[in-house]
């Protein structure tokens, strides 16, 4: 059975990079991978989404409603929005920090993150939910571009990437990066203690 | 052979290098981009790729090449194609030598464009033959045979992937290096019977043409891309690209299996096979993006061989008749169609109201500063805003709300000349970005200036292609050889065709942009105004703004330009750092001077 993994978030906060690595990961394992970008026009501070699938059954690279394994969510609402891809028992990981969009700030109708992550610990079956208070671990880590290792590394260290381990992040992690931003980015993927 | 994991395009790309691809040309357009990009990053220099003025400029450029006995790839998106189409007509009739691809990427949806026009249909308007990949493994190897069709029948051919198969990524088995075909062309050998289009040319080979795809439909019925897939039951399931390779994994591991026939030469089309399909079947569901047209295909052989077989989709109504397919709608046509039951999921009528997120201009993005400079200027004059293709298109939103009409690449120019034409003391202004300047605008301002128009014509010159991708063009002098040239310069070329009031101003410094505004739209004729400022995304930011303890909360900043980097936290107006490039728009507009630059960063 193939892994199916959701990535989500606003336009510009780092989801491609996220899904590039872990299929590059699994790739380095030996494993079949697809997944799919959200490219163009909507990437202009409007919602983006990577689907990855990891498994020599996935014959097509988007998920079905029901499908994915794990929600690797960058912004609460983006999380709450993917929701219906999510299988029962899946997992969700998500920043709790809203990025409120224009539209909002016009109308005087700004959300509350905390909206959307109550909503979150109210659902049932869900096999687990982490929630990342990603605006305190971007400071501590020293990076505003570090969330999307912050997200991931959590993931991995949950065992939530199916055959894919931590280990395996952070080796297709150091390929990826360039070498003076390897440490930063291992404090990143560390940071989350489950 | 090796695995490597690419995009869609890329792997189209890397097809066609291990072709032997001698020239590249073509135009940015989502979702095609990355295809030539991939390979001007590939390219050793052996291969000439350049991005040319527009789509009709890259279909020329290859077109010659091609007479030339290279093997030539253009790559454009779906309305680029309206742009190359008369060429292209034109080159059918007359033929090539070299393997010449034209990639036309289109865009069901839309997600990223202004139609749905699908190239299958303009495959069969234009007589070129068409090849039309479900995946990216299968795309990289399809480019490598488009080019052997090509070559040997010595027609260009199309070569149509839509967006989920432009943009989707794999694992793909791609050629070593030593395993590449070389191509060596010989040069242009001059022959006026065959590169020279007459009359009589055209009628000889417009009978050559008809006899020769009718050639190819028995040819791709054995074209191993086309499939019938055997089931074991009486119902049959035709699909092309990305909904095939939905289908198939909607009826993976289910019991009654529908016979399934893929489509990847939709013209001509392989009729034999489809035939045999047919005979195969009861009842077909046809399931595909944009037109119907292996539907029709399929209904048109019912006909001509008195099959009874019942044709579904989108004529139908069984298939929408726009958008693209989901996974989940894929699946619930088939499920229907079988009889197959659905789990049904009750909606969660808890969920908390969730944001609407339309794109809008970045954080400190010029045109915005441009836009609010004549939306200032203009303030209770009648006017009209016409705009054009690009990342400037966002200025149609609140609360800048500056476009008021969005054609096509390099209309606005003309429809404020014809809007004015009806309505003489309205100020028309039409906005175009440099790009899109150069690809199509030029000649609407030779329009204006020739019929002495009443007009301003706006260029916001951020210096780049940037809704694409920031790819160069000829303003920016940068080519995608790597050479550095002598950039066009925009007001040279306006005050060459006769526009006599150029105006160039700062869009960053407010009230000098208003007052310049005001005074050239006030002159009589063809007006210019270029605003230069360089794309956001293009330089390191400055430091951020922030916003003051003497802030009054007018909140006349987010409700006059809509910045994503104004943000209300707490019930205060406050700068979203991580987006901000300290461009100070808002601060020259706050009344009380609240907001500033940030000490240091």
């Amino acid at each position: 059975m193939s892994t199916n993994i959701v990535l989500c978030g606003v336009g510009g906060q780092g989801t491609v990079l996220a899904s590039k690595l872990v299929a590059a990961a699994a790739m380095n394992k030996g494993f079949e991978v697809k997944s799919a970008e959200t490219i163009g026009m909507a990437q202009k501070g409007g919602s983006v989404m990577s689907h990855l699938r990891i498994g020599e059954d996935a014959l097509t690279p988007m998920i079905g409603t029901g499908e994915a394994d794990l929600i690797i969510g960058f912004e609460p609402s983006e999380t709450v929005r993917m929701l219906p891809f999510l299988k029962k028992g899946g997992a969700i990981i998500t920043s709790d920090r809203a990025v409120m969009p224009v539209t909002a700030a016009l109308k005087g109708s700004s959300y509350k993150g905390s909206d959307m992550t109550d909503y979150l610990k109210s659902l049932k079956d869900i096999g687990k939910l982490v929630i990342v208070d990603t605006e305190t671990a971007v400071r501590e880590v020293g990076s505003s571009k570090a969330m999307n290792m912050i997200l991931l590394g959590a993931a991995s260290r949950a065992g939530l990437l199916g055959d894919i381990t931590h280990e395996d992040i952070i080796e297709a992690m150091k390929r990826k990066v360039k070498p003076q931003f390897v440490e930063m980015n291992i404090r990143a993927l560390e940071f989350v203690r489950l | 052979m090796h695995k490597e994991f690419m995009m869609g395009n890329e792997a189209i790309a890397m097809g066609a290098v291990a072709a032997g691809v001698n020239l590249v040309a073509g135009y940015p357009g989502t979702p095609s981009t990355e295809v030539l990009e991939t390979v001007a990053k590939y390219n050793d220099g052996s291969i000439y790729v350049e991005w040319s003025v527009n789509e009709k400029a890259a279909m020329e450029v290859a077109a010659g090449a091609a007479y030339s006995g290279a093997r030539t790839l253009v790559t454009m998106k779906q309305v680029g194609l309206n742009v190359a189409s008369d060429p292209l007509m034109s080159l059918e009739y007359v033929g090539v030598k070299g393997g010449m691809v034209i990639l036309v990427a289109d865009d069901p949806g839309p997600i990223s464009s202004q139609t749905e026009q699908d190239t299958r249909t303009f495959a069969m308007y234009s007589k070129v033959p068409c090849f039309d990949p479900s995946s990216a493994q299968e795309a990289y190897e399809m480019m490598i045979e488009a080019y052997e069709y090509s070559e040997k029948y010595n027609t260009p051919v199309f070569f149509r992937p839509t967006t989920r198969v432009c943009h989707a990524y794999a694992s793909v088995e791609v050629k070593d290096e030593n395993e590449f075909y070389t191509n060596r062309p010989e040069g242009f050998v001059k022959d006026s019977s065959r590169w020279v289009i007459f009359p009589k040319l055209s009628n000889r080979n417009h009978a050559l043409i008809e006899k020769r795809n009718r050639e190819l439909s028995d040819v791709f019925s054995d074209y191993a891309r086309n499939a019938f897939l055997k089931g074991n039951t009486r119902k049959g399931i035709a699909a092309n690209g990305i909904s095939f390779a939905h289908a198939m994994e909607t009826i993976k591991g289910s019991e009654e299996q529908p016979n399934i026939l893929k489509v990847a030469t939709p013209f001509p089309f392989p009729e034999k096979l489809a035939v045999e399909f047919l005979k195969a079947n009861n009842e077909v569901l046809c399931i595909e993006e944009l037109d119907p047209v292996i539907e029709r295909e399929l209904t048109y052989i019912c006909g001509k061989y008195h099959l009874d077989t019942k044709i579904r989709g989108k004529l139908t109504d069984d298939v929408a008749l726009s958008g693209e397919n989901s996974r989940d709608d894929v699946t619930r046509y088939i499920s229907s169609f079988m009889g197959w039951e659905t789990g049904s999921t009750e909606a969660d009528t808890t969920v908390p109201e969730l944001p609407v997120r339309p794109p809008v201009l970045c954080a400190g993005c010029p045109h915005r500063a441009s836009f609010y400079a004549v939306k200032q200027a203009m303030k209770g004059r009648e006017t009209i805003f016409a705009g054009d293709i690009g990342c400037y298109t966002l200025g149609n939103a609140m609360p800048l709300d500056m476009v008021d009409t969005c054609l096509c690449m390099g209309a606005g120019v003309n429809i404020a000349q014809g809007v004015g034409r009806i309505k003489p003391d309205t100020k028309c202004f039409s906005f175009v970005g440099d790009s899109t300047f150069f690809a199509s605008a030029i000649t609407g301002a030779v329009n204006a200036v020739y019929n002495q128009s009443e007009t301003t014509i706006v260029i916001l010159d951020n210096s780049t292609t940037a809704m694409t991708g920031h790819q160069p063009h000829p303003g920016t002098g940068r080519t995608m050889m790597g050479e550095i040239n002598a950039k066009i310069d925009i007001e040279a070329v306006l005050r060459g065709v006769g526009v006599e009031v150029v105006e160039r101003i700062d869009p960053l410094r407010l009230d000098e942009a208003v007052k310049k505004v005001k005074e050239t739209a006030d002159k009589p004729g063809v007006k210019a105004i270029i605003f230069e400022s360089p794309c956001a995304m293009l330089f390191k930011p400055e430091r951020p703004m922030c916003v003051g303890d003497n802030c009054i909360d007018c909140r006349k900043c987010i409700k006059e330009i809509g910045c994503p980097g104004l943000i209300i936290r707490d019930n205060k107006v406050v700068v979203d750092d991580s987006l901000c490039n300290g461009c100070g728009l808002c601060s020259q507009i706050c009344p009380v001077g609240a907001i500033k630059a940030s000490e240091g960063k």
